[in-house]
């Protein structure tokens, strides 16, 4: 099995200051695999190269076998992309928007492809709405909407349960758990809830300062460093 | 998988999106249309005042209404680009944008094409306003008038182009050219007036300000009847090589502000 996504040697730096230095790590179809680190970690940075909308110092970026800076909209078809803290233009509605990135991801069957997640995530009685208007876990939601519009084969995911209640948090984590195993979806997300990270990711990521400070599987690593949740693995390893 | 050339549809997907904000919004039909109908009817009845009062001779007030229409066809279409580009600053949209297949040229053809809409629905405002107002037909010079603003339309879009390189460059603060930069080249365009008032070190610096051969040009067709081909070739030959130098300005800033960081952070 070949990875759908491979790094290798990532360094970032803005001027003198490495924001992320050396990273490398491998995803595979239906993995989900947890980034996690303090504020200022490199994380963000870390999805938007993986993105491709910041540029980075050196290393090299594999989606599907392919190099991603030679490759960029083919593969960026299969990759898509939600965060908490950017939410979709105001001043169109929840369907609206929604048209526009069908459009942009040339989605096929745009309509019905719409009602359906809408349905999925529990917003089809928002399709005429203003997005203005929609409470932040609407928002979160309606961009999962927009990320999984395209079919995306990999899902990259900023704070993705940030801002909802606890009844929608299991929900959808319930749901990208079945869209990974089913429909195999490998999914990448930060986020601080290490309890609820806990619950659906199968690698991880600990990053500081822009360096790897442990990467693997997360039982693997569990056993690793001698403790049994994420939290202590969290502390253990950015004590 | 869909390859990297360019699709019509992503495309689309940029016009569409500014379509719908223009749909929601009476502020920028306001821009749109209340602006252009102003400066018609003010500059028009004034002009018309001065020519009954002053000067009855010739066709002094078709020559000032054609300019008015022809000067907003490029503020438009410039305006079109470079306030395009801030509606999706503004709504932190660029990230959504640019982490979808859409390349950098699709987005500028959007940008183009909306700007072309809005500056068609802004001069035909005025040419009609023109017509019953003031017994102006606008278009009457047919294909001349036609390559004139064709001209018009891609130096509106160089200095588009060059306003959304500089945003992109120095940040948001830099927003301000998106209404300031081409009324840098009114002075030296001949818009309202002929080359020749100006002083000799201006006339200098109109020689290589394409608008105003064009307006010098439109003025001969108006008032004379006649079309100066040399100064549409000169004006045509121009206008590529300022549009040419501002894409390559453009993506050599967007390159920057995704080497920066500063992409993912315009608009906060």
């Amino acid at each position: 099995m070949f990875p759908v996504l491979k790094v290798e040697g990532l360094i970032k730096k803005y001027g003198q200051k490495v924001v992320l230095d050396n990273i490398s790590f491998e995803l595979y179809q239906s993995d989900i695999l947890g980034i996690i680190g303090p504020n200022g970690a490199g994380k963000s940075t870390l999805l938007y190269i993986l993105l491709g909308i910041v540029s980075p110092t050196s290393g090299k970026i594999y989606y599907f076998g392919k190099d991603f800076f030679k490759n960029r909209s083919e593969i960026l078809y299969k990759v898509s992309f939600a965060s908490q803290y950017i939410s979709l233009p105001y001043s169109l509605t929840v369907e609206e928007n929604l048209k526009v990135f069908a459009c942009l991801y040339e989605t096929f069957e745009a309509n019905k492809k719409m009602d359906e997640l809408l349905k999925l995530f529990k917003l089809s009685e928002k399709k005429k709405t203003l997005t203005r208007a929609l409470s932040s876990g609407e928002m979160m939601r309606l961009n999962l909407v927009r990320a999984f519009l395209n079919d995306p084969n990999i899902l990259l995911l900023d704070e993705p349960t940030a801002g909802l209640d606890p009844e929608y948090i299991k929900y959808i984590r319930e749901l990208f758990k079945e869209f990974s195993q089913k429909r195999k979806l490998s999914i990448i997300l930060t986020s601080h809830q290490l309890g609820e990270l806990e619950k659906i990711i199968t690698k991880i990521l600990l990053i500081k300062n822009g360096k790897t400070l442990a990467y693997g599987n997360l039982l693997e690593l569990f056993q690793k460093f001698n403790v049994s949740s994420l939290e202590e693995l969290y502390f253990k390893v950015f004590a | 998988m869909k390859s990297n050339i360019f699709r019509p549809k992503r495309v689309w997907g940029i016009i569409l999106r500014h379509l719908y904000l223009l749909k929601h919004s009476l502020s920028r039909w306001i821009d749109l249309l209340y602006w252009p109908t102003v400066d018609l009817l003010l500059w028009g009845f004034i002009t018309l005042y001065l020519q009954k009062r002053f000067y009855q001779e010739g066709y002094w007030i078709f020559q000032f209404l054609g300019a008015l229409i022809f000067w907003n066809i490029l503020i438009r279409a410039q305006q079109g680009l470079a306030v395009g580009f801030l509606e999706d600053i503004w709504a932190r949209n660029l990230l959504h944008i640019f982490v979808s297949p859409l390349t950098i040229f699709e987005y500028l053809l959007g940008l183009f094409l909306y700007s072309l809409l809005k500056a068609f629905i802004a001069s035909l405002l005025m040419a009609i306003l023109a017509f019953f107002a003031f017994n102006f037909k606008f278009w009457i010079q047919g294909v001349d008038i036609f390559l004139l603003t064709v001209c018009l339309i891609i130096f509106a879009w160089s200095i588009g182009l060059l306003t959304m390189a500089f945003i992109l460059f120095f940040g948001q603060e830099a927003e301000i050219l998106a209404w300031a930069l081409a009324l840098l080249f009114l002075p030296f365009s001949a818009v309202f007036y002929p080359i020749e008032v100006l002083p000799q070190s201006f006339q200098m610096i109109a020689k290589f300000v394409p608008t105003s051969y064009i307006f010098e040009t439109f003025r001969k067709i108006l008032l004379e009847g006649y079309t100066l081909y040399t100064f549409i070739i000169k004006a045509y030959i121009l206008v590529f090589i300022y549009f040419f130098l501002s894409i390559g300005i453009f993506i050599l800033a967007f390159n920057f502000a995704k080497k920066t960081g500063k992409l993912t952070k315009i608009g906060e």
